[in-house]
């Protein structure tokens, strides 16, 4: 029974110590596309300085957003990363909770491939002919939808591989499902005249029937693990994934990318924008915390130096795709002045 | 067989020569029936036997797999480098001044190093390629030798420091060295180069100290797992002290002084509830009281421990109660009839025969916290976390998490990580549950 209270009497202590402790440390959250680059420049910090090394946590960019939005104290994190812009909901929540002040990053650009084993031959597909093979209804010719009757891509197009459409993805609470929804099924549904008409009568339904992915087994949500993805494509060569290019990098010796409208997902194709399914990545910084949390603006620096970002900088070697130059120093001059710079 | 036989006779009303009948139709009818009855035992036995060989197949399996691919995490190939500490490089104004000492270019040295290894490789690119190939880490190596003995400096010091993760994965034979260039993460200047430092017994293959002693990184060949043990420790002891005592103290008052009531059923009801709902809605639960309300930093070994004491406190109360309940009634009668309070019965008496099942259940408990992720989400703790935290307010990540963390890098190198983090962990629940089995055993009483 003593050592009970003891034991709750020092919980309590610690407790009470715990939250009254000012923080010395940056804290990060956010998309888990981010995250690797996010880690390598905190790391690089927290070695080359004499500030702590920032916490990263990959919560996903909603997450990210939610906690981000949360407030201004210690208690908030402050940087989120993300794999996509803000959006206008999170800067009114922002705003309830009295984060008002943000700054936006962008770090460069990720590509979203996809990719299948190097065992079987490499594909060549139109947006227009991936959204045909992963939308869950699909122009039926006379007018109306019908339910995607396609089972193999030759079906699509004969010039398509004769096996059975099986595309691993992430799920919809992944960064890079918005991004691949919004830039290839969306871009591949606008090749579709009496889709793209669509968009004038009934954007809302346009929405819907563009960005609506399959749910009759052909594209398998996977996860938000993307590594496990380029083993299951090794595992399966009929099979073809969905992720993010810096996978693709590190794994080029068993996995190949499709080329889409021609162009295969290589780094400086992506860069120029060749590319058709590359999104911009970014961080977000709560400017009420720079100056009270130490290292805000430090971090900021290493992050935006040509030897982080750069095209040879380290985060190129980790499958970051650098913005060209003049749009680089756009970006660190906004970073380091700390613009209130938010799409209105 | 005796009793049947005696009462087959009985309805029969006739002399010794029908009971003989009788007994010879049953033991004719036995051992009729006894060939079917051994096939059937031996058939039983059986699926037995294939039930565990099954589990025992799967789990070898499972070791197997880990071990073959951890296994080669546990050596790194190091490149032995003659690196000259140039005094006009540290340390221009030669007063030893830490702060110059912590910022100089120690990376120059170290491509100093290689040139003149390299002296032909003259190109800007070819350069950048051969530089590639040492891990940043080194760097690192150099500036702790050369803060930590500022009289290094001026003089010409041998070390070995790690190659990067790539060079290390193809010096381990894990990049297909036939593979067109373009599809592997090595060129083939960098084989050749590889080769001749070969040639010049300049590589070594070492045991991977790093991985026991640092925190986590970004750079395979750098991270360690040591931060992710200090983070459960921390977790865990936290987690000990405070549920131990509660869960004691609820299974000693429900089993021993409360009364059997409506309440106290619906209280064991739900205890018994607790102890299967899913782990992520205590992290849900921890989110909003511990860190939302009552302000315990997030990511801290500290709020992971309470939401893992709730986690374990049910399971810890129930094996409890089970290790009181076996403690026979005479026990307390004695005790009591001898004079005893009721306290002292319990205290004296009960509680220290009970005391071995209450361990054994909470090893068990902790050795499941131990393993745990879920929960540990949604509180901030799966994080990249690079110091080792220092105590249970810091941030701190576990080995759960870490090996979660790693097996989700794109860097191939982590893979391998990841699995021996895994033989680790598994090696801290072995030697959990062996105390266990051990704590059963010596202090154990059967009745």
């Amino acid at each position: 029974m003593i050592r009970k209270t003891l034991a709750v009497a020092a919980v309590a202590t610690i407790a009470a110590a715990g939250s009254a402790e000012a923080r010395d440390q940056i804290r990060i959250v956010g998309s888990s596309t981010v995250f690797p680059f996010s880690t390598r420049v905190a790391e690089e910090f927290g070695k080359t300085t004499n500030f702590k090394t920032p916490i990263v946590e990959s919560t996903g960019t909603g997450g990210g957003m939610k906690l981000f939005c949360g407030g201004v104290g210690v208690e908030h994190p402050d940087i989120t990363n993300a794999s996509r812009q803000i959006k206008a909901s999170e800067i009114e929540s922002c705003a309830k909770a009295g984060v008002t002040a943000i700054t936006e990053v962008k770090i460069g650009y990720d590509g979203i491939v996809l990719a299948n084993s190097k065992a079987a031959p490499q594909m060549n597909i139109t947006l227009k002919q991936l959204y045909l093979a992963l939308a869950k209804d699909v122009p039926d010719g006379k007018g109306g939808l019908q339910a995607n009757p396609y089972k193999t891509w030759s079906e699509i197009d004969p010039s398509l591989p004769k096996v059975k459409i099986e595309v691993l993805g992430p799920p919809p609470t992944s960064g890079t499902r918005d991004a691949f929804s919004e830039l290839a099924m969306e871009g591949g549904c606008d090749k579709i005249d009496e889709l793209k008409e669509l968009k004038k009568t009934d954007e809302k339904k346009h929405r819907a029937v563009c960005q609506g992915i399959r749910e009759d087994g052909a594209f398998i949500e996977a996860g938000e693990n993307d590594i496990l993805i380029v083993r299951k494509l090794e595992a399966n060569k009929d099979a073809f994934g969905i992720f993010g290019y810096s996978f693709l990098d590190q794994n080029q010796e068993k996995i190949q990318g499709s080329r889409i409208n021609g162009v295969a997902p290589a780094y400086d194709d992506i860069s120029s924008g060749k590319y058709p399914v590359s999104r911009s990545i970014f961080f977000y910084v709560k400017k009420a915390h720079v100056g009270v949390i130490p290292g805000m603006r430090e971090y900021i620096a290493e992050f935006t130096s040509d030897k982080a970002w750069g095209p040879e900088g380290y985060l190129a070697d980790k499958g970051l795709i650098a913005m060209p130059d003049a749009e680089r120093a756009k970006y660190r001059a906004a970073a380091a002045n700390l613009e209130d710079n938010l799409p209105k | 067989m005796s009793n049947s036989a005696n009462g087959a006779a009985l309805p029969g009303a006739g002399g010794l020569g029908s009971i003989f009948d009788a007994r010879q139709q049953v033991s004719e009818a036995v051992s009729a029936g006894l060939k079917r009855r051994y096939a059937r035992e031996r058939r039983f036995r059986l699926y037995g036997m294939l039930a565990t060989l099954f589990a025992v197949v799967v789990l070898g399996i499972l070791l197997f797999t880990i071990i073959r691919t951890g296994l080669p995490a546990f050596t790194q190939t190091m490149i032995k480098l003659s690196v000259t500490l140039y005094p006009q490089e540290i340390d221009p104004k030669g007063d030893r001044d830490p702060q110059t000492l912590s910022s100089a270019d120690y990376q120059r040295l170290v491509r100093d190093a290689l040139d003149d290894y390299f002296p032909d490789v003259t190109s800007r690119n070819d350069r950048r390629e051969l530089f590639a190939m040492i891990s940043p880490g080194a760097t690192y190596v150099i500036r702790s030798m050369v803060m930590a003995d500022p009289s290094l400096i001026g003089k010409r010091i041998e070390i070995e420091v790690p190659l990067k993760d790539d060079i290390d994965q193809f010096a381990k034979g894990k990049i297909d060295r036939e593979a067109d260039q373009a599809n592997r993460r090595v060129s083939d200047k960098q084989i050749g180069w590889y080769q001749r430092l070969v040639d010049r017994d300049l590589i070594v293959s070492r045991f991977n100290t790093t991985l026991f002693t640092a925190g986590d990184s970004r750079s395979p060949e750098l991270a360690g797992i040591w931060g992710a043990v200090v983070g459960s420790f921390w977790t865990m002891t936290l987690t000990l002290l405070m549920s131990f005592p509660l869960a004691v103290g609820a299974a000693v008052y429900l089993e021993e002084f409360a009364p059997k009531n409506r309440w106290t059923d619906v209280i064991e009801v739900n205890i018994n509830n607790l102890a299967a709902v899913p782990s992520i809605v205590f992290g849900l639960l921890g989110l909003a009281v511990f860190i939302g309300f009552f302000g315990v930093p997030r990511s801290s070994p500290m709020v992971g421990a309470l939401v893992l004491t709730l986690m374990t406190l049910p399971i810890i109360i129930i094996a409890s109660r089970a290790a009181l309940k076996s403690v026979p009634p005479s026990i307390r009668e004695a005790a009591l009839g001898v004079g005893a309070s009721k306290m002292q019965a319990t205290l004296h008496h009960v509680l220290p025969l009970a005391m071995p099942g209450m361990l054994t259940g909470t090893i068990l408990g902790m050795a499941h916290a131990l393993g745990e992720t879920a929960p540990l989400l949604m509180i901030g703790m799966v994080a990249f976390i690079v110091d080792i935290p220092s105590g249970p307010l810091n941030s701190a990540t576990v080995m759960p998490v870490q090996i979660y963390l790693w097996s989700d890098a794109p860097e191939r190198a982590f893979i391998e990580r990841a699995s021996a983090a895994i033989m680790v962990l598994l090696g801290f629940l072995t030697v959990m549950n062996l105390l266990a089995v051990a704590l059963r055993k010596r202090f154990e009483k059967r009745w």
